[in-house]
């Protein structure tokens, strides 16, 4: 019997970690449903680009107060991963506080301590997130596509961090062993003394508690990781390094297209060769994209990677005009769809069963598409290098080439650019007379 | 109109066996557009008394396909995009300066995949390499203590990180620089960008050039300086619609080197 806790510790590990693993196979399996695409170029400056922004969270810090919050939640949250693993090893093997009997005293007081100064700075900067969120209630955060789910995660994520941070505490506080020893309370000295009127049986219990309820609840957060932008704690580095590293104002080239151009200005091809072998996979089956399947995986993963912060949004200049475009609802969008399309395939054995839907036209809107001034803002503004703006394009190059769907006046000026090589309908053979105006 | 403007065309240049040093790509703006052409000028004049060696195509010169391709028309950006590199390679061109950003991006970021690899620099750029190496000389000029406020083209700014090239150019004025709180990497769009400038906004509260307008106004200057012909016409109807036409100009970098130097 002595080893019920054990075996049960063990069974919740394993159910955790099996339910999280299976589903980031799911995730994996849902970017993947996008284009490929080739990232094997300036792999040292991919590196770089994950160190300083992802791990150094450069670009956060571009915005001083939401900055410094998250850097202390950030730093918190890996440091005290040290403690889970000491947890770990005593749900394990029923030890308690193994690492105190590993390390020298100094060194183990001098870690816990850390933890615990680490969990109060956590603590507070969660719930001054949670005023900015709810009190002050800051802008970007009461957009109309922060409504219902969006606004709820937002606010789970930060509970679930107060409750974790506090029961670390308690635990600690309540710990009579390890505040005998003085050395690392830093924090939980202050917090013992609320417990010390209780019976040594009642204290130990609470302990205990708060021991079980901490370890659950991180399992517990883990798995919430995948229904929720907090996904983005994981993501970040990847889409870092996968994000884009040329420069921000250069479209990427259809390949496609340049075949069909080519042999249009050729005037030795023959229109009526037959397609050479193989060449028939080199088609694409549409140009542009009306649905998360037409996009690359790395857009794909920039979807799953987005936290809904809102700083593209804040800085898009539709979106401050009071336009519908908004560059985090068009993430949020492509996520929304992506994992329909997953769920879809998951209840059709593995197969994506039409359902009439897609991303252009059921989730967003022409009108936003044709709102953007492809001016990049957003791209800057993001903090873990997600680029709305190419999945703009994309849609634009859709409605464009596939549905000839673009406002009349755009219409117009392409059609001069064609007839006349201006997006005005002046004739070419006057590009020159300001010379003598 | 003063003196007659010196513009070879890479034809008559062929024609007489010279190659000039680079290419002006005026645009499609600064070839048609009223007030682009005065900043087109302003360039050539700067151009003409710095002593470069330059050519344009005149009407050999195609809208560069950047606009089809932000409105995503991709077969038409690269049909343009072909023509023109075919062009471009006929005369063996290996440096081009244009006065517009969103040329400049086109034709150094995305021409080069296409078989077009030059070494492209924006008018900025090119203006303050003349200062720097002594082939444009300003000394005192009308603008001393003028109070300019510049707005970073995005083309110029985020898409391909130039700040200070511009910002050089006008301290060389000895004018009193002032930021608008959005500037350099967070400076808001001029609202032209993407094909804007050529269809009405969608609806929204205000347009975008008013906004960014209000960003100027609030840095109390006697002149906005713009480095874009797109942003000269928005920012120039901004300052209308404010009713501060008569206080305030707005007037490319070129402009403003080439009237300080009187030409």
């Amino acid at each position: 019997m002595n080893y019920l806790p054990n075996i049960i510790f063990a069974i919740a590990l394993i159910v955790g970690l099996g339910y999280f693993a299976k589903n980031v196979k799911k995730l994996v399996r849902n970017i993947k449903l996008g284009q490929d695409v080739d990232v094997s170029d300036n792999k040292s400056q991919r590196w770089k680009n994950m160190a300083n922004i992802a791990l150094g969270q450069s670009k956060l810090v571009k915005r001083p107060v939401s900055g410094f919050l998250h850097v202390v939640v950030y730093v918190g949250f890996i440091i005290i991963n040290i403690e889970v693993l000491e947890i770990i090893i005593d749900g394990l093997f029923g030890t308690h506080r193994i690492f105190s009997s590993v390390l020298p005293e100094a060194v183990y007081g001098f870690l816990i301590g850390t933890f615990e100064v680490l969990a109060l700075l956590v603590l507070v900067a969660v719930i001054i997130f949670w005023i900015r969120r709810n009190i002050i209630k800051l802008a970007r955060f009461w957009k109309p596509e922060m409504k219902g789910w969006p606004k709820s995660d937002g606010n789970i994520i930060l509970y679930f961090e107060m409750v974790l941070m506090t029961l670390f505490l308690v635990m600690n506080a309540t710990d009579l062993h390890f505040q005998d020893m003085n050395s690392g309370n830093i924090i939980s000295q202050y917090i013992a003394p609320l417990f010390s009127g209780m019976a040594e049986g009642t204290v130990h219990f609470i302990e205990r508690a708060a021991w079980w309820l901490h370890i659950l609840g991180i399992l517990t957060f883990l798995n919430y990781l995948y229904f929720s932008k907090h996904l983005h704690i994981l993501l970040a580095f990847p889409n870092t390094f996968y994000g884009r590293v040329n420069n921000k104002g250069e479209l990427n080239n259809l390949a496609s297209v340049t075949k069909e151009v080519k042999m249009m200005m050729d005037p030795d091809a023959d229109p009526f060769a037959a397609a050479p072998e193989g060449a028939e996979d080199e088609v694409p089956e549409k140009f542009g994209a009306s649905d998360v399947q037409d996009l690359s995986w790395v857009q794909l993963l920039n979807a799953y990677t987005c936290t809904e912060c809102g700083r593209c949004t804040s800085e898009c200049p539709a979106n401050l005009t009071g336009k519908k475009l908004s560059p985090r609802k068009i993430m949020m969008d492509t996520r929304d769809r992506l994992e329909e399309v997953g769920k879809n395939i998951d209840a059709n054995n593995g197969e994506f069963k039409e359902d009439g839907k897609q991303l252009l036209g059921d989730y967003i809107t022409n009108e936003e598409i044709w709102a953007c001034t492809s001016c990049n803002a957003c791209v800057e503004a993001c903090p873990v290098s997600i680029d709305p703006l190419s999945i703009i394009i994309e849609m634009r190059r859709y409605l464009v080439m596939e549905k000839s769907d673009a406002p009349t006046e755009l219409n117009n000026m392409m059609t001069n650019i064609e007839n006349n090589g201006a997006p005005w309908p002046y004739n070419q053979q006057d590009r020159l007379n300001w010379k003598n105006e | 109109m003063s003196e007659q403007l010196n513009v070879p065309t890479m034809a008559e240049l062929m024609a007489a066996g010279k190659t000039p040093d680079i290419l002006f790509w005026v645009g499609s703006a600064g070839s048609y557009d009223d007030r682009a052409k005065k900043i087109t000028k302003a360039f050539v004049k700067i151009l003409n008394k710095a002593g470069v060696n330059f050519g344009v195509l005149g009407t050999e010169e195609s809208a560069t396909g950047d606009l089809a391709k932000r409105a995503g028309n991709e077969f038409l950006f690269q049909m343009q995009a072909m023509m023109n590199i075919e062009v471009l390679n006929m005369y063996e061109v290996k440096r081009i300066v244009t006065c517009d950003p969103h040329a400049f991006n086109c034709l150094k970021n995305e021409y080069p995949g296409l078989g077009g690899t030059y070494e492209v620099m924006h008018h900025t750029q090119f203006i303050k390499q003349l200062i720097d190496s002594n082939k444009l000389d300003i000394k005192e000029s009308d603008y001393k203590g003028k109070q300019i406020t510049f707005h970073d083209p995005c083309y110029l700014g985020r898409a391909n990180s130039e700040y200070n090239a511009p910002r050089e150019v006008l301290g060389s004025l000895n004018a009193n620089l002032v930021e608008m709180k959005r500037h350099k990497a967070t400076a808001l769009c001029c609202g032209a960008g993407g094909g804007q400038m050529f269809k009405e906004p969608e609806k929204g509260d205000k347009d975008i050039n008013e906004l960014r307008t209000e960003d100027a106004l609030k840095t109390n200057p006697d002149i906005i300086a713009t480095a874009c012909p797109y942003c000269m016409t928005m920012m120039s109807d901004g300052v209308k619609v404010k009713e501060k036409e008569a206080q305030i100009k707005v007037m490319d970098i070129a402009e403003l080197i080439a009237s300080s130097q009187n030409l």
